[in-house]
């Protein structure tokens, strides 16, 4: 595939605007709570303050610990540039969707490390949680995209969402509706959202995601907000690259939909944080297993009218 | 059209084994119901016939409104919310539920559709129904549920009709419907028996009667 400059464009907007993204979900939660609620960028000056700060470690941690943040950070910003967002990504492959699952585990399976590298109980029982929830989302994420290769014929990121058209849409609209409420309920798992996590609380039986990066301070801990926030643009803009599909119209004009798409899917997510009680810890994974129901059903869905890649 | 309503049954039944909730499952089943005499209807579209019509009508209202209302007066009666200890638990019956669909898609392109049915989707979604009403039956404990199984798995074979609907006569068809409404009336007033005889309506303590 040839490369052109433009396609630059969807990391490069990922790092700048990611942060933005939680500021969003707050500032629309506030809006249901009838509160002022924490300014757009709270995120950015969070950042900053945290990389002013110095680090500090535990005796009891080893150098996993540190490296954690650090390659969580770096496979995060790695699956960045295989997304694509409004056109191809910079880095596209056949098969490259494997390859982003697969940064996506390993970014967790180093926060889980470094968590249970501290020793301490509380960030154990994180790990062990986050561990159970992913097993049970991963399965649903992977026969999604199973369903979107089977749709469009294509085993490439880009080529798959290049493919979702208007046209497509008209021909299959129950089985891209599928994966796209396959999608949004698997990045709300993924993101530490209401249903499955607050981000809210801490010290809180229920936690999960907080629970594991509590020991980790100063630019560690920056990267790991920052690295959460590209993790939810990276889901946002999956969830925006099947629900917009690809009109014919100019370069920008795609990335300005996609952008758009982004900012709807945050503002969905503060709704449903708004409106939904978190689950109780139990129903998580039959949540999670209806998810991945509903993307077996998408793809049988897809076989019976898909194009074989 | 059609095929979206097949998939809303075929997503209806997933749900229906999901539930543990007897009264949320009993508004699935009408739900299902109302879709189905929709499909009677929109399986015929450009010109149905007027017994479509009567059929379609007469199916909705029984499956989505006269079942509906005695399960919930039974459910009342015998003071039950939801299925407890089932014998197969929620979680596995969704992926037993997943390996019956499985085999409905397999069946389907197997077996030639009949005549007029213009959707692929028709023969899965009704093998589907039925075989969720036979795994409901026998994987729940409350007998409310056997009777939601047994109405599940009616809808299957109504679905199946519905397609040949304009070629089966009405007449058939009615006393099909009208042996159901008799089998879900009695199910009810034995099950408010049953309840009051002896404080529960699980099948599996049932068994002690014989003796």
């Amino acid at each position: 595939m040839n490369f052109e400059v433009h396609y630059l464009m969807g990391p490069f907007l990922g790092i700048v605007f990611a942060p933005l993204l939680p500021g969003i979900i707050n500032k629309v939660k506030a809006f249901y709570a009838g509160r002022r609620g924490p300014p757009l960028l709270q995120l950015y000056f969070d950042l900053f303050k945290l990389l002013s700060k110095g680090a500090v470690y535990s005796s009891s941690t080893s150098w996993l610990f540190r490296a954690g943040p650090v390659i969580t950070f770096s496979t995060i910003l790695a699956a960045l540039f295989i997304i694509p967002f409004g056109s191809s990504a910079p880095i596209a492959f056949t098969g490259d969707l494997l390859l982003v699952f697969y940064l996506l585990g390993m970014a967790r399976f180093f926060t889980v490390i470094a968590a249970m590298d501290t020793g301490s109980s509380f960030e154990g029982m994180g790990a062990s949680r986050e561990v159970q929830f992913s097993a049970f989302a991963e399965p649903g994420l992977f026969i999604t995209f199973a369903a979107m290769a089977r749709l469009t014929g294509c085993l490439s990121l880009s080529d798959i969402f290049q493919s979702i058209t208007p046209e497509l849409w008209t021909a299959q609209a129950p089985a891209l509706v599928l994966g796209a409420v396959v999608l949004s309920i698997i990045l709300l798992a993924e993101n530490a959202r209401i249903p499955v996590d607050d981000p809210n609380t801490h010290l809180e039986l229920t936690m999960i995601h907080e629970v594991m990066v509590l020991d980790h301070g100063g630019p560690d801990f920056a990267l790991i907000l920052y690295s959460s926030a590209l993790k939810l643009w990276l889901f946002a803009s999956w969830l925006a690259g099947i629900v917009i599909p690809r009109f014919d119209t100019t370069i920008p004009a795609r990335y300005a939909a996609m952008f758009v798409g982004v900012i709807l899917a945050c503002i969905v997510t503060g709704t449903i944080e708004s409106i939904m009680a978190r689950l109780r810890l139990l129903r998580i994974p039959q949540l999670l297993i209806g998810a991945g129901t509903l993307g077996l059903v998408a793809f049988l869905l897809a076989c019976q009218g898909g194009v074989s890649p | 059209m059609n095929d979206l309503l097949l998939i809303l049954v075929i997503l209806s039944n997933l749900r229906l084994l999901a539930s543990s909730r007897l009264g949320a499952c009993i508004k699935w089943a009408a739900w299902q119901g109302i879709l189905l005499g929709l499909l009677t209807i929109t399986a015929a579209w450009p010109h149905p016939p007027i017994q479509t019509w009567v059929l379609a009508i007469v199916a909705a209202s029984l499956k989505g409104l006269a079942f509906p209302w005695l399960l919930f007066r039974t459910l009342r009666r015998v003071q039950v919310r939801r299925e407890i200890e089932p014998y197969i638990g929620f979680n596995l019956s969704l992926g037993i539920g997943l390996v019956l669909l499985l085999i409905a898609f397999s069946l389907a392109r197997r077996l030639p559709l009949p005549e007029g049915l213009d959707s692929e989707f028709w023969i899965p979604a009704a093998f589907f129904s039925l075989l969720t009403g036979l795994l409901l039956i026998v994987a729940r404990k409350t007998a409310v549920m056997q009777v939601i199984g047994y109405l599940v798995l009616e809808n299957g074979i109504f679905a199946y009709g519905a397609g040949a609907a304009r070629h089966a006569p009405l007449l058939l068809e009615m006393g099909i419907l009208l042996d159901l409404f008799v089998a879900v009336f009695v199910m009810g007033i034995a099950l408010f028996h049953i309840a009051r005889d002896f404080d529960h309506i699980n099948v599996d303590r049932l068994v002690s009667l014989k003796e």
